[in-house]
């Protein structure tokens, strides 16, 4: 007997846990918002701690480091604070990710919904933090004014990118933890070097093109990390700098080889979560 | 049309201990010579082996047998949560399972909220859930308790909470699993009212219970577990007497022989 799925082949009950869970979209999108109340429930200020504490983290780091590296407050600052704010994405996205079905086990063994559903819930989440803490990138802007132009817009499909690529992740990672629980304090110590190794919050050009060969010879070694290119796309347009084309090649190529092995992935393993978790 | 089948379906769970759980066993196991049955093998529980039913629409089917029977593990594979791992299972329509209680609520916010997030997840909108509301409310008798959080809520409470959202969203099969008997009595009878009405209207029951007073109320069928395989099954009082080894419905008002 080969006949082991409740619908005609895994490919297609694949399929529609995807469509399933995006049809549902007005109960992750409620939940997605409800974690974000949730978490900051009877403080008086409520979800703008979010937009505080990135404030608060981005002026002092940028201070620390303009005085560190000798750069003006105003290359510096805006320079770590939209670091930190696309960092915060990716690394949420990856972090929150590899436990997204182990966090949702309740709910994924006792109520029939698609697996999508907690992805989708957590990146939801994710996009809304993004959007609390653009307020402090709006602020910054008035203070240190930067040259935005038409090319700026750049950073609109460099954030859909952005999410596109959270999705996926948090689909495989989510689904290997399930299988292999080290997979998760392994993300964690990883993430943590990966943000040293990209430049969030020094600055990579002024290392390329450094006096001391050196150092700009080991610089150029940051191209090989891909997290490079995913913080460069959106933070270029952002600061109103000009687009750097083959970092969008890179990012592009990881999105479609990383969607066709989620996709695998979810196609041979999807139903095994409910079991794994 | 409402229908469950399944055709053969088997379900086994690997178990994973903390060591053939890592991923260095897996890469060790993958490339090391040293090949032992453990690592070679992930451990399995039969849960259920070899299940062919098919339940339709209008049946109310009655699920017994001891503990560890397969009950539980029957119910998540007639409600699509556990996919077989050999066979074939097939689920038409829209299901409410009833499961545990307390899964999906969130104790922090208050009995509204709570409302409405269990309607969306059994595939309601928001507006749908909204005009029922008052309904659900009602029908629990909380009152003013619907606006506190959901932690203030005892036992009882949170069960008519979850029986009123899931009666009255119309669902298509239903599944029971134990854990009523938390509520008081007199809400019984009206939550029996309700559900007798609700598999009249439309859909399937499956009800997995040790109460055969309940189950002689509510059902028409019945399905034994026995480890995890179906022992029989047909109709309600036949199979309740083979299991029980005598009537059970027979004079239940005089004291038993």
């Amino acid at each position: 007997m080969a006949v082991t799925e409740s619908s005609p082949s895994a490919w297609t009950s694949a399929r529609r846990d995807l469509s399933g869970g995006w049809r549902q979209r007005e109960l992750w999108a409620h939940l997605g918002w409800q974690d974000i109340r949730q978490r900051y429930r009877r403080s008086v200020l409520g979800p703008i701690w979010i937009t505080i504490s990135m404030a608060v983290t981005a002026v002092g780091l940028g201070l620390l480091y303009a005085g560190l590296f000798g750069n003006p407050n105003d290359v510096q600052l805006p320079h770590i604070l939209v670091g930190f704010i696309v960092w915060a994405f990716i690394s949420g996205c990856i972090l929150e990710g590899a436990d997204v079905f182990i966090a949702n086990e309740g709910l994924i063994k006792f109520l029939p919904a698609p697996i999508s559903v907690h992805v989708y819930r957590l990146i939801w989440r994710q996009v809304l933090l993004f959007a609390h803490n653009l307020i402090v990138y709006v602020v910054m802007l008035i203070i240190f004014p930067k040259p935005l132009s038409w090319g700026s817009l750049m950073a609109i499909p460099a954030f859909l990118l952005l999410t596109l690529n959270g999705t996926w992740v948090a689909f495989f990672l989510g689904m290997a933890s399930a299988r292999f629980r080290d997979l998760n304090p392994i993300v964690g110590s990883v993430v943590q070097l990966v943000f040293f190794l990209t430049p969030i919050v020094w600055i990579y050009g002024d290392f390329l093109h450094s006096a001391n060969p050196n150092i700009a010879e080991r610089a150029r070694l940051a191209e090989l990390n891909p997290f490079l290119h995913f913080v460069e796309i959106i933070r270029r347009p952002m600061l109103g700098q000009s687009n750097v084309w083959h970092s969008w090649v890179v990012v592009l190529a990881i999105t479609v080889i990383g969607w066709a092995l989620t996709l695998w992935a979810l196609r041979r393993y999807r139903a095994r979560v409910a079991y794994w978790v | 049309m409402v229908r469950i089948e399944t055709r053969g379906a088997s379900v086994d769970f690997p178990i994973f201990d903390a060591k053939s759980r890592s991923l260095k066993k897996a890469v060790l196991g993958m490339v090391g010579g040293n090949i032992s049955s453990e690592n070679h093998k992930v451990p399995v529980i039969e849960a259920l082996r070899d299940i062919s039913l098919t339940i339709e629409e209008g049946d109310r089917v009655a699920l017994v047998g001891h503990n560890g029977a397969g009950k539980s593990t029957l119910l998540r594979l007639l409600s699509g949560i556990y996919e077989p791992t050999s066979g074939s299972a097939v689920v038409q329509g829209r299901v409410a399972p009833i499961f545990d209680l307390g899964v999906g609520m969130d104790p922090e916010i208050t009995g509204y909220e709570n409302i409405m997030i269990r309607g969306l997840f059994l595939g309601m909108s928001r507006k749908q859930m909204e005009s029922r509301v008052d309904e659900i409310a009602e029908f629990t008798e909380l009152g003013d308790f619907l606006a506190m959080p959901l932690r203030t809520y005892s036992t009882g409470m949170r069960v008519r909470l979850a029986l009123g959202v899931v009666t009255s969203i119309d669902p298509e099969i239903l599944l029971f699993d134990e854990g009523i008997g938390a509520v008081a009595g007199s809400f019984l009878d009206k939550a029996r009212d309700r559900l007798t009405r609700l598999v009249e209207r439309a859909g399937l029951l499956v009800f997995a219970s040790h109460s055969d007073e309940l189950l002689g109320q509510l059902c028409n069928k019945a399905i034994w577990m026995e480890h995890g395989r179906i022992k029989q099954q047909g109709g309600l009082r036949e199979v309740l007497t083979a299991y029980k080894g005598r009537d059970p419905f027979l004079d239940t008002a005089t004291t038993p022989a």
